[in-house]
């Protein structure tokens, strides 16, 4: 019998290609993204079929499970403004760098008196602190003596002034209990802002609901999707 | 003299002449790969990729409203929800502002089957039939009204899924107002009456 014989084949590969394409993929990632904002508390929002996007330049209300209100400003401009006028209003007696500290900060949660401290400590140890959640006073709900009310309106003429007026959005947990929750809205109402964005995820329309028509008729070109129940 | 090799190497060469080694152009990218990968991965894992989605709600406030613009809701067009401990949800149709007759309170959670979903489409089926009736007061433009009343012992989720509702249902008009000690009586006296069985 004549022995067949198999050519020899390297077990090398050409990896230019696969190296074309991860880089090709890093690029995309690093351009299309953007970092996560450091968050103080994990906060799991519960799910509705809204799918309006979070507005930009943003007040975000973030309240934890124990009821903890955090407050953070996606607007660097406007933060500049709002630190300066608290610390002038609220005699914080604050440093330049503790100021260009706060404008670079994420979410925070602390009565005024503790500010001062909070922002003496380095960024990297920053997110170590106890944060003890902004006081919201349930008296009057008005900013003289509400910390909350303070921070929003304070927040919202800082914004006007450098010509973005911002949207108020709360992020809050799904086991929060709801007068810890209405004490934050009510602080919103009771100081004239009554339209707001709730935080939420997103889930699908339930089939044969109101909802679901609704989506079907405004896109009828869309094959209507499988009954996942 | 200077020349260039390009044999293969297969010819003999002189004495005196050196022989290069040659070497492959050839460079192994799998490293390359790999650190490529590892950057991916940490991208994807520090970054967002879409911005949180969110649901506006519109509160109101005690300047926005008037007290000439407002106008009663009417009997039959009213749902009262009230959202209580452990995800339970009580409610009934009608004002129930009269105290001789308190209203019979329904007990029902946020599931899909005969949950909440079910009574607030079977109301708005119920104001869509009665409007057309010619009664006196039922209006042929009436609206179904939902009011939505949170207890102190409900969870922020059940106030989300409980407007989200309205949202899935198509109801428009809504309002959350703070629980009342009567509703909170109504409550406890179904509770009672539902421990009893």
């Amino acid at each position: 019998m004549a022995k067949h014989k198999l050519p020899r084949k390297s077990t090398h590969i050409d990896m230019t290609a696969m190296c074309d394409v991860a880089f090709l993929l890093l690029t995309f990632f690093m351009l299309a993204t953007k970092f996560k904002p450091d968050e103080p508390v994990v906060v799991k929002t519960p799910s509705s079929i809204s799918d309006i996007i979070m507005p930009e330049n943003s007040i975000l209300l973030t309240v934890d499970p124990s009821g903890k209100v955090f407050f953070d400003y996606d607007n660097k401009k406007a933060k500049a403004l709002l630190i300066d006028k608290v610390n002038t209003e609220k005699g914080l007696n604050l440093t330049d760098a503790e100021k260009e500290s706060f404008k670079r900060g994420a979410s925070f949660g602390l009565p005024f008196n503790q500010m001062k401290g909070y922002l003496a400590i380095d960024p990297i140890n920053q997110k170590n602190y106890k944060f003890t959640g902004i006081p919201i006073d349930t008296t009057t709900y008005m900013a003289d003596i509400n910390e909350l009310a303070y921070w929003v309106q304070a927040a919202r003429t800082a914004g006007q002034e450098t010509g973005t007026p911002p949207r108020i959005c709360i992020k809050c947990d799904a086991s929060t209990v709801y007068p810890r929750v209405k004490d934050v809205i009510k602080t919103l109402t009771k100081n004239k802002i009554d339209r707001f964005n709730l935080v939420t995820s997103l889930e699908a329309i339930p089939e044969g609901t109101a909802a679901a028509m609704e989506r079907d008729a405004t896109a009828p070109a869309k094959k209507p999707s499988t009954k996942t129940q | 003299m200077a020349e260039i090799d390009t044999s293969g190497g297969g010819k003999k060469k002189g004495p005196g002449v050196k022989k290069a080694k040659k070497l492959s152009t050839r460079i192994d990218l799998t490293p390359m790969v790999d650190l490529g990968f590892l950057l991916i991965t940490f991208f994807i894992f520090t970054t967002t990729m879409s911005k949180p989605k969110t649901m506006e709600i519109m509160m109101p406030t005690e300047d926005s409203v008037k007290k000439e613009d407002q106008t009663k809701a009417k009997d039959y067009c009213t749902m009262t929800i009230l959202l209580s401990k452990e995800h339970r949800v009580y409610y009934y149709t009608g004002l129930a502002d009269d105290p001789l007759a308190p209203p019979t309170l329904e007990v029902t959670y946020f599931q899909n089957k005969n949950g909440i979903r079910d009574a607030l489409i079977a109301h708005k089926k119920k104001v869509y039939e009665e409007r057309l009736n010619g009664m006196p007061g039922h209006k042929a433009d009436d609206e179904p009204v939902i009011i939505i009343k949170p207890d102190y012992n409900s969870q922020y989720e059940d106030m989300v899924n409980i407007l989200d509702e309205m949202q899935i249902n198509g109801l428009n008009t809504y309002a959350m107002i703070d629980i009342t000690d009567v509703d909170k009586g109504f409550i406890t006296a179904t509770e009672a009456a539902n421990a009893g069985n």
